[in-house]
């Protein structure tokens, strides 16, 4: 058995090839279910890059499924940063949209720019006030945020589905329960054939990239995510820090949730947000909480997702071996850590 | 009492990369006596006790169990051999009770029989006299009592050789005695016991023989009733190093930091700071002498505001400062840096580059949302030169750097601070000599701006050479203040160990 | 009465699953191993004890199936959390994202298809003789199938393994304070591996009950987030066995409670009543940190990865 010691030091050059070594493991090891079904994985693999990327239309495809990823990423990414688990993104996502139809539904008639500012704002208050429920316990009891903010998942959807079963119910829906569709005011322009959310994901891919890195408050959240006691030392008001992020992290969540109501499903429906909240945390996860890289992981993961429902009609392979393929990556890159943090020990050791 | 002595360490070497441990260490213990280790910090006390616990293996040297030489290679052999280590953080599970704790690990069958373990433990408690309650919870009990369990733990294992690491830091005089009564009890029944301790009356009181080890080698071993603390002390520090640090002479104007009567209790309640006073002058150096957790951290955390005030006051440049927060105690001029024994603990975050690191109090005195990161990268830039800081680049996360490196850029950010205090805690621990002399020509350059400084360190030598007065503190209590050019090492180890002077404020 | 009655045997039947994935995750916890993806490892053993099931008839080969599909999820977290040091809240995530893949990709083919009749007889509930005709008790506790009756005798081998056998000993040291055990020359990584391999395969099996005998035939998404109230449940019986039954069943009961309040024309939206487990779990988890019991604390060590550090 290998003795391993930690390394003194790596460069960056060596860490990432270990890493992109990883995923192309973890794409390596997939493709033995499409041996297994008696398919070639390259001509697999081709079709999901054509899937993607192939046509414009595919493309414009593939940016609306990054767009979501891309910001609840960013959001997680900053609560992670404080080592705040949150994996509430999905339920911040919903009562976001909750938030942005309200107004939607209420306000048909208002001005177009005006009502999707208000929408914006409402999604953003709805995300963080989610988020901060359980940050309040936290801050508080000392309550385990990773159940409680799952366990905020599920009330949000309950809610949701009860909105469309009960006081929000469409009453032109003729027995289907739903709500109903927003007027065009409540839905977002495009451009390029694609709702402004890609607007708004790269200035916050940027604003985040320059809050983290550049600004005070950003400074002080990786400074308490380290260590609080050099927090303490370096005089971080600890409290502020974390509701800051906290409110942050659940506002950008809620703002993917007025999005997708309002560019994609032009309604409020629970699955609004599609798993798009337990995806981010991968993608955030795969990002290194770093916001460029963020923006590239959460373009490839989309691209994965779309690649995946193209040959899910020429290959007949189920959209769930996307989540597999997802899943593996992350495992792959999980473990490569290892790899960049330790060495092979080659001197005799002491006792174990 | 056995003509073959129940434990032998011959020719011990232990060496780890450069630092050289153990060297040639010889030990000899009896059974039916206690034996006490006697060292500085870095002597090598804990390297050999770890080797005889099984933890080590060493380089060269054997070591003999009633004649028989063994070889340890992992912690169960040494329990094998009946040796039993009490560490000095106990390893026990708090939230289980003394009966469970003991069954830890144990063969006891696959459903535990109760009533033969406690059988057991009785048969042992009598025979020792160790007190337990075996279905008192851990987080019940009090030091003395965890102390009692971890002693029984061993003993239930067989052991009839006890290493006691600093057993009595934390301890009330009731329970040292009370420890002292158990220890006898078990050299009378033929237990080999080795004490490691500072405290000079201690390991007069209730050792046979005492080993010094000094610079990790044995320099003598003597029976107690052959010698005094005094000459003990001088064994232990050894003969004056002339370090040639230049001395340079301030005139002491008024005083930058007064503390008085400081009362600091930790997180159980123990006190940890008991009553202490102290003045430092502007463009004075006051050191700082003292055994690892005497006090010197929570004084450090303290003066910083990290840590609150039992009773007492502390005034900096006049104003008390009991009560502020740490961000208004760095503004107005104080400057801390405590380097633990893992370099990166407190102070420091590993996973930022050097910039980073350096703004990390600095940036609250900027104006506005954003940090600017140019007066940093310059100052980055001047301490790698300064300081020779080896790093493959000023954006490369210092967690990955040596312990030495990191060390300099805490020090070097430190000293850049224009601080009018400044508190150093083991600054030039692990570092090369060149490093150190740069480090106490930067120390006397702020001494001669006027600023004041505490100076917390290990060498006895730098002290007495670098300093103006010498504080020592043991137990969170001054022992001692002495003028720096006439303080001698052994009166500093005497009051290391406990032994009270006048105070002589000089 | 009898409604009554007949509720809360539904509601034991509801919350078995949940007993199964609980005691599972209690044995991983117990030795210092936070693993969120439970869910993971119960739709794993759902799809393979199901196709096990299927394909060969026979009971004992679907269970068996379900228990290595668990472990195998088990044995993912724990060569990642334990041998590479991975991160253990992501890695349980990916865990639960990977299970809930799995699970689709083999369950297409099986969408709609029903659990064979030789599984479902054996599951049929069978009174015990004599006990079962204690009135009130009876009805309610042993008129089960014998998954229930598993479960019942699972918790309290669980139980008697965890206080009163040296080894439950050990385990509960090392999730306490494994310098501790570390010190007594106990093998950590193997207690580890071991017990996360073991709560894997209970888990495996609690999935297994739902799609062989709760459901019984396939459908998507047949864990339906009960992996997840498994671990909140793991908190609320402070990592005890004998109280994991008890929470078991009362989210069993609030699972089903949904129709039965309708039923018994109390007007409330079924949609809210459907919140009522979460809420409840939430309402517990703040109101157990508030107390902050030193007997009903998580192990003291659980999350954080032992490796005795060199010099």
């Amino acid at each position: 058995m290998p003795r391993f010691i930690k390394r003194d030091e790596i460069s960056k050059g060596r860490s990432t090839s270990i890493r992109i070594f990883s995923v192309i493991l973890a794409l390596f090891v997939f493709s033995i279910v499409f041996i297994l079904m008696q398919k070639n994985p390259l001509d697999i693999y081709a079709s999901m890059l054509k899937g993607a990327f192939g046509s414009s239309y595919s493309i414009r495809e593939t940016i609306k499924l990054a767009i979501p990823l891309c910001i609840a990423a960013l959001g997680i990414a900053v609560a992670f940063k404080m080592h705040f688990w949150n994996i509430g993104a999905e339920g911040q996502i919903l009562m976001g949209a909750f938030a942005a139809s309200v107004f939607a539904l209420k306000f048909p008639e208002m001005p177009r720019p005006s009502l999707l500012l208000i929408m914006m704002v409402a999604g953003i208050i709805g995300g963080s006030l989610w988020a901060l429920i359980p940050a309040v316990f936290k801050a508080k009891w000392g309550t385990n945020e990773t159940i409680v903010t799952l366990m905020m998942n599920y009330v949000a959807i309950k809610w949701i589905v009860f909105l469309q079963h009960g006081p929000l119910k469409d009453p032109n829906a003729k027995g289907f329960a739903k709500i109903a569709n927003f007027t065009d005011n409540a839905i977002l322009p495009e451009i390029f054939k694609v709702h402004i959310g890609w607007i708004f994901a790269i200035l916050l891919v940027l604003f985040i990239f320059i809050f983290m890195k550049y600004t005070k408050t950003g400074y002080e959240i990786a400074v308490l995510g380290e260590s609080e006691k050099t927090a303490l030392y370096s005089g971080v008001n600890i409290k502020k820090t974390i509701i800051i992020s906290i409110l942050l992290s659940g506002g950008l969540c809620g703002l993917v949730g007025m999005i997708q109501a309002s560019g994609i499903s032009n309604t409020l429906v629970e699955s609004v947000s599609g798993g798009v909240g337990y995806t981010a945390i991968i993608v955030a996860w795969l990002g290194y909480l770093s916001a460029p890289v963020i923006l590239i992981v959460s373009i490839l993961f989309a691209a994965l997702q779309q690649g995946g429902s193209f040959i899910q009609t020429s290959y007949g392979i189920p959209g769930a071996a996307a989540l597999i393929l997802q899943s593996m990556i992350l495992f792959f890159v999980l473990g490569s850590e290892f790899f960049i943090r330790f060495k092979i020990s080659k001197k005799e050791g002491d006792a174990k | 009492m056995s003509t073959v002595p129940h434990i032998s360490m011959k020719g011990i070497t232990k060496v780890f990369g450069k630092v050289v441990a153990n060297n040639n260490i010889n030990l000899e213990i009896n059974s039916g006596e206690i034996h006490s280790l006697l060292g500085e910090n870095g002597a090598g006390k804990s390297t050999l006790m770890n080797i005889l616990s099984g933890i080590y293996i060493p380089d060269r040297g054997s070591i003999f169990i009633s004649g028989k030489e063994v070889t340890f290679s992992a912690p169960k052999d040494a329990i094998n051999a009946k040796i039993g280590m009490i560490h000095q953080h106990f390893k026990l599970v708090e939230v289980m009770t003394s009966l469970e704790n003991i069954m830890v690990g144990q063969k006891t069958g696959f459903l535990i029989n109760k009533n033969k373990v406690i059988k057991d433990i009785i048969e042992l408690s009598d025979m020792y006299g160790l007190e337990v309650d075996v279905n008192k919870r851990v987080y019940d009990m009090s030091v003395g009592e965890k102390q009692i369990l971890e002693i029984l733990k061993v003993v239930y294992r067989g052991a009839t050789i006890l290493v006691l690491d600093e057993p009595t830091t934390v301890f009330t005089p009731q329970e040292t005695k009370k420890l002292f009564k158990i220890m006898n009890k078990m050299k009378e029944q033929g237990c080999a016991i080795i004490f490691i301790s500072h405290k000079m009356e201690e390991v007069m009181e209730i050792s046979d023989k005492i080993t010094v080890l000094r610079k990790g080698e044995t320099i003598v071993t003597l029976d107690k009733r052959d010698t005094n603390p005094k000459e003990l002390a001088e064994l232990m520090v050894g003969h004056p190093v002339d370090l040639s640090i230049k001395r340079v002479k301030v005139e002491r104007t008024e005083n930058v930091l007064e503390v008085k009567n400081l009362k600091v209790v930790d997180e159980e309640g123990i006190e940890r700071l008991k009553k202490l006073s102290f003045t430092i002058g502007a463009g004075e150096i006051l050191g700082m002498a003292g055994i690892v957790n005497s006090g010197q951290k929570e004084l450090c955390e303290t003066l910083i505001g990290m840590h609150p005030v039992k009773e007492g006051e502390i005034y900096f440049q006049g104003e008390d400062i009991v009560g502020k927060n740490t961000r208004e105690i760095i503004k107005k001029g104080i400057s801390m840096s405590f380097i633990p024994e893992d370099r990166l603990g407190m102070g420091l975050v590993g996973s930022m580059d050097m910039v980073d690191n350096l703004m990390l109090k600095e940036y609250q005195c900027q104006k506005g949302l954003f940090i600017d990161k140019k007066p940093a990268i310059s100052r980055a830039i001047e301490i790698i030169e300064q300081l020779e800081i080896k790093t493959p680049g000023i954006y490369y996360p210092i967690k990955n750097l040596s312990g030495g490196n990191i060390q300099k850029i805490l020090l070097g950010r430190e000293l850049a601070a224009n601080p009018k205090l400044l508190i150093m805690a083991y600054p030039v621990r692990g570092l090369d000599i060149n490093t150190c002399y740069t480090i106490y020509d930067l120390i006397n350059q702020q001494k001669a701006k006027g600023v004041g400084v505490l100076f917390i360190g290990e060498d006895l030598d730098v002290l007495i050479q670098l300093c103006d007065r010498v504080m020592v503190i043991c137990g969170g209590e001054i022992t001692g203040i002495l003028k720096g050019e006439n303080a001698t090492k052994e009166e500093i180890g005497l009051l290391m160990t406990g032994h009270k002077n006048e105070l002589q404020e000089a | 009465m009898n409604g009554i009655s007949t509720f809360l045997a539904a509601a034991i039947v509801a919350g078995t699953p949940l007993l199964f994935a609980t005691l599972g995750e209690i044995l991983i916890e117990r030795a210092g191993n936070l693993n969120l993806g439970v869910e993971g490892m119960m739709l794993m053993g759902a799809v393979i004890g199901f196709l096990v099931g299927l394909t060969t008839g026979n009971v004992f080969a679907a269970l068996l199936g379900a228990m290595v599909a668990g472990a195998f999820g088990g044995l993912i977290f724990a060569f990642l959390t334990i041998s590479l040091r991975a991160n253990q809240v992501v890695t349980g995530l990916a865990l639960a994202t990977f299970g809930s893949g799995f699970s689709t990709l083999i369950g297409k083919q099986l969408v709609g298809q029903t659990a064979p009749a030789a599984v479902k007889s054996f599951f049929r509930p069978y009174p015990i003789p004599i006990i079962s005709d204690i009135p009130v008790i009876g009805p309610i506790f042993f008129k089960q199938d014998a998954f229930v009756y598993l479960g019942y005798i699972l918790a309290v081998v669980i139980g008697v393994y965890l206080y009163n056998t040296s080894k439950g000993l050990n385990l509960r040291a090392i999730g306490e304070n494994p310098g501790c055990a570390d010190a007594a020359s106990i093998n950590i990584t193997l207690y580890k591996y071991v017990h996360i391999l073991i709560g894997g395969a209970l888990c495996g099996l609690g999935g297994a009950y739902l799609s062989l005998v709760y459901i019984p035939n396939w459908q998507e998404n047949v864990v339906a987030g009960r992996g997840w109230i498994a671990i909140a449940l793991v908190i609320f019986s402070a990592w005890n066995p004998y109280k994991a039954i008890l929470g078991a069943f009362l989210f069993g009961g609030l699972d089903i409670i949904g129709f039965r309040l309708q039923g018994a024309g109390i007007q409330v939206s079924q949609y809210l009543v459907d919140m009522l487990p979460y809420l409840v779990t939430i309402t517990i988890l703040v109101i157990v940190s508030m107390k902050k019991s030193k007997r009903n604390a998580p192990p003291k060590n659980l999350g954080t990865p032992y490796f005795r550090e060199d010099r």
